[in-house]
């Protein structure tokens, strides 16, 4: 009995896209990552809930070191994806973003065309070599991404036009271009209606069988929806990682027990 | 009563009826402050303000409107005979205008009494010996219409200014009264203050509007009474501006070509430095420079546009031209004779116009919001292809603003012109030539000795008209430009 977990935990090991080991982020003085281990699987849809100013979108941005981008921000511990530390200072960050993609909480279309939109991350990285190839990706994105069918006759108006549930499709497409394999989402649904909410989340789940997908949600429901493995933070520290059903219908931690009915948070 | 003291007065009436309509307001309702619909100070200022305002306002108009009636009911005393031959009406009404301030100014010196100054038997003669005796300047010789026509205004301009003494006055107590009359308990003293206040806020940006209508028609005037004297098309389109300051301008050639194609390139070659190196320093200093570099460098840039033009002026004579003399000159390639050129003023220029560029530019950049930025970067984009294909895109209506802007402060500037390109109106090619500009030669015709009657005077006015309709131009085409494009980035 008790070797069972450390099996386990072996397996996961070698299977684990991402792996996180004792990763610490400081804002200046303020330590807001503590001591955070996590394995994320491939091919599955990880979703990181707690509170406000918990820390996971503090993390999820380390996977892609967007936090680089923050003049006072230091990260300590190791993160790796497929096995090789993304804090190495051989990694370029600009690579290592067209690998991992991101989509944001607002939906944050460039101001120009539809198509010029997705096309944005294939022509900075030379993805296509001709303009035939181009036109492949962008419609095989935009199919993807659940979005041919309704702008295929205007790729060239503004993507800013759309409505906000497509920006975020149309984003998500943009992310799918650079042929990731890791795609964060940080609360993509938050500024969206129901509606386009659950085809945001339908889109999710299709998108499943070909990227890891690690997404930052506020809501449970949605957690519970979209996501095989949930991830509970508190006030920087990662309280509970499991599958799903677990979690939410019995949280080993009595921090995440409050959290999901909802005595605080 | 001087105008300083009936404005003193009318502030007076105007803190007392603030007091008043406080202390009013606040018995009608038994000193009980609850009572009242709004705070006490409200009844005390609506008093304040229906005391004060019109009043006022009764005063800026009359100040306005008392010199043209006045000066019509001259101009009548006047007969035609009296006006010299080559003079005109303005010219005497002007001669009785500064006769009337030397018997002013002599009376209150003691030098005259004020029976004399008025005495409508006193021989102009005397009246000129005793003027200059007492030290006012009198340009030419009294003539007897002209001491006539003085001596009303004398009376025009007393009589005037105590009828308008009393009407303010009498307008300022009766405001007073009236808003006193009606503050009780109930009255909305507060809402009236609003009103009042957004008045006041509309009156003060109408203001900046009819001071623009009063610029334009000043100049239009001007400019017709010139087209009366040199034909419009010979203005327009003549290729060679040679005035000639005597024989009253009828040799002068005065075509604006050479004048704006001078005006033309040295602006290009202004913006040709300013527009880049501006522009990239503000991508520098928005996306690239640390905060600490940035608070340190955004004000040292900004400085340059603190610095007066007849300093960049003095650079451009002292150091920029001699240095582009010594590389272009004859000891170099020889084909810049003098350091007066196109290319010292367009530099300078260009040095003066960097931080208007990059200022305006680092703040449309930095208000480009940073989901943009995360986007970008999101997708694996260097910083330079953030900046070159998605901030750019996003910033160029408000980027092409601060350029066109950049360009109408360049088609002004004057000083710059006046010592780094020479006075020299000529059509050519080469930028080591010196040539000049509209704003320049408007200098110029304006502070000789030119009559202010003839065409070679008056066509400053022409030329000031010629550049507003330009950068009005410019600015209209400017806010098209930004309309245009703005929606795509909200």
């Amino acid at each position: 009995m008790n070797e069972m977990p450390n099996i386990e935990q072996a397996t996961a090991m070698t299977e684990s896209k991402i792996s996180a080991d004792k990763v610490q982020v400081y804002y200046g003085d303020n330590h807001a990552i503590k001591d955070v281990d996590i394995e994320i699987q491939p091919r599955s849809v990880t979703a990181f809930i707690g509170p406000s100013g918990c820390g996971k979108s503090t993390f999820l941005r380390t996977i892609n070191r967007m936090n680089d981008t923050i003049e006072f921000c230091r990260v300590e511990g190791s993160i790796r994806i497929d096995g090789e530390d993304i804090y190495d200072p051989k990694v370029d960050p600009v690579q290592l973003r067209a690998k991992v993609g991101m989509v944001f909480q607002k939906p944050n279309p460039f101001p120009k065309s539809i198509y010029d939109n997705i096309a944005y991350g294939p022509r900075i990285h030379g993805l296509a070599r001709n303009k035939s190839e181009l036109d492949d990706i962008v419609s095989s994105s935009l199919q993807k991404a659940g979005l041919w069918d309704e702008v295929k006759d205007r790729l060239d108006e503004p993507g800013t036009g759309m409505s906000g549930g497509q920006q975020q499709r149309l984003c998500i497409a943009r992310a799918i271009a650079v042929s990731p394999e890791v795609i964060l989402m940080d609360e993509p649904c938050s500024a969206l209606d129901p509606i386009a909410t659950a085809k945001v989340e339908e889109l999710i789940d299709e998108l499943r069988e070909n990227y890891t997908i690690v997404i930052v949600t506020h809501s449970m429901q949605q957690a519970a929806r979209v996501s095989q493995r949930t991830a509970f933070f508190h006030l920087g520290v990662l309280v509970e990682e499991g599958p799903t059903d677990n979690i939410f219908t019995n949280p080993k931690d009595k921090r995440t027990q409050d959290y999901i009915t909802g005595r605080f948070g | 009563m001087s105008l300083f003291w009936l404005i003193l007065i009318v502030l007076a009436i105007a803190v007392t009826g603030y007091v008043l309509g406080r202390a009013r307001a606040l018995s009608s309702a038994g000193g009980e402050r609850s009572a009242l619909h709004s705070l006490p100070s409200y009844y005390g200022a609506n008093v304040a303000m229906k005391s004060a305002v019109p009043a006022f306002l009764l005063l800026i108009c009359w100040l306005l409107a008392q010199p043209f009636f006045i000066n019509s009911t001259i101009s009548d005393m006047i007969p035609d005979s009296a006006i010299a031959e080559g003079s005109s009406r303005g010219l005497v009404l002007a001669e009785v205008r500064r006769t009337a301030r030397g018997l002013d100014n002599a009376v209150a010196s003691g030098a005259i009494e004020d029976d004399f100054a008025s005495n409508a038997r006193a021989d102009f003669n005397d009246v000129t010996a005793r003027l200059k005796e007492a030290g006012q300047i009198v340009t030419s010789d009294i003539t007897q219409p002209v001491l006539r026509a003085a001596q009303q205004y004398r009376v025009l301009v007393a009589s005037g200014n105590f009828y308008m003494s009393i009407a303010v006055l009498l307008v300022a107590i009766a405001g007073a009264l009236w808003a006193l009359r009606e503050t009780n308990k109930d009255f909305r003293a507060r809402n009236t203050v609003e009103q009042g206040i957004k008045a006041i806020l509309i009156g003060a940006a109408s203001i900046a509007i009819l001071t623009t209508i009063g610029i334009v028609l000043s100049l239009v005037f001007n400019t017709a009474e010139f087209f009366r004297l040199y034909p419009a098309s010979d203005f327009f389109f003549g290729l060679t501006w040679s005035p000639s300051f005597s024989g009253r301008g009828g040799s002068s050639e005065l075509g604006i070509i050479p004048l704006l194609w001078g005006t033309f390139y040295i602006s290009v070659v202004a913006l040709a430095v300013a527009v880049p190196i501006g522009l990239f320093a503000a991508v520098y200093l928005s996306e690239y420079a640390s905060p600490k570099v940035r608070a340190v460098a955004k004000p040292l840039l900004e400085v340059l546009a603190g610095i007066p033009t007849i300093v960049y002026g003095l650079f451009a004579l002292l150091t920029v031209g001699p240095m582009l003399v010594s590389v272009f000159g004859d000891n170099g390639l020889g084909i810049m004779k003098a350091g007066t050129a196109v290319m010292t003023a367009g530099l300078v220029m260009g040095i003066m116009l960097i931080p208007f560029v990059s200022s305006l530019s680092d703040d449309i950049i930095n208000a480009v919001p940073q989901a943009m930025r995360d986007g970008s970067y999101g997708l694996g984009a260097t910083k330079s292809e953030t900046v070159k294909q998605v901030i750019l895109p996003a910033a160029l209506p408000g980027i092409v603003g601060a350029i066109l802007l950049a360009a109408s402060r360049a088609i002004g500037e004057t000083m710059i012109v006046v010592l780094g390109a020479g006075a020299a109106a000529r059509l050519s090619l080469n930028p080591f030539e010196a040539m000049t500009t509209v704003t320049a030669k408007i200098v110029s015709q304006l502070t000789g000795d030119a009559d202010f009657a003839s065409p070679v005077a008056l066509v400053a006015f022409a030329l000031g008209m010629t550049l507003f309709v330009v950068t009005l131009g410019l600015n209209i085409v400017a806010l098209y430009i930004v309309r245009k494009y703005r929606e795509q980035y909200d």
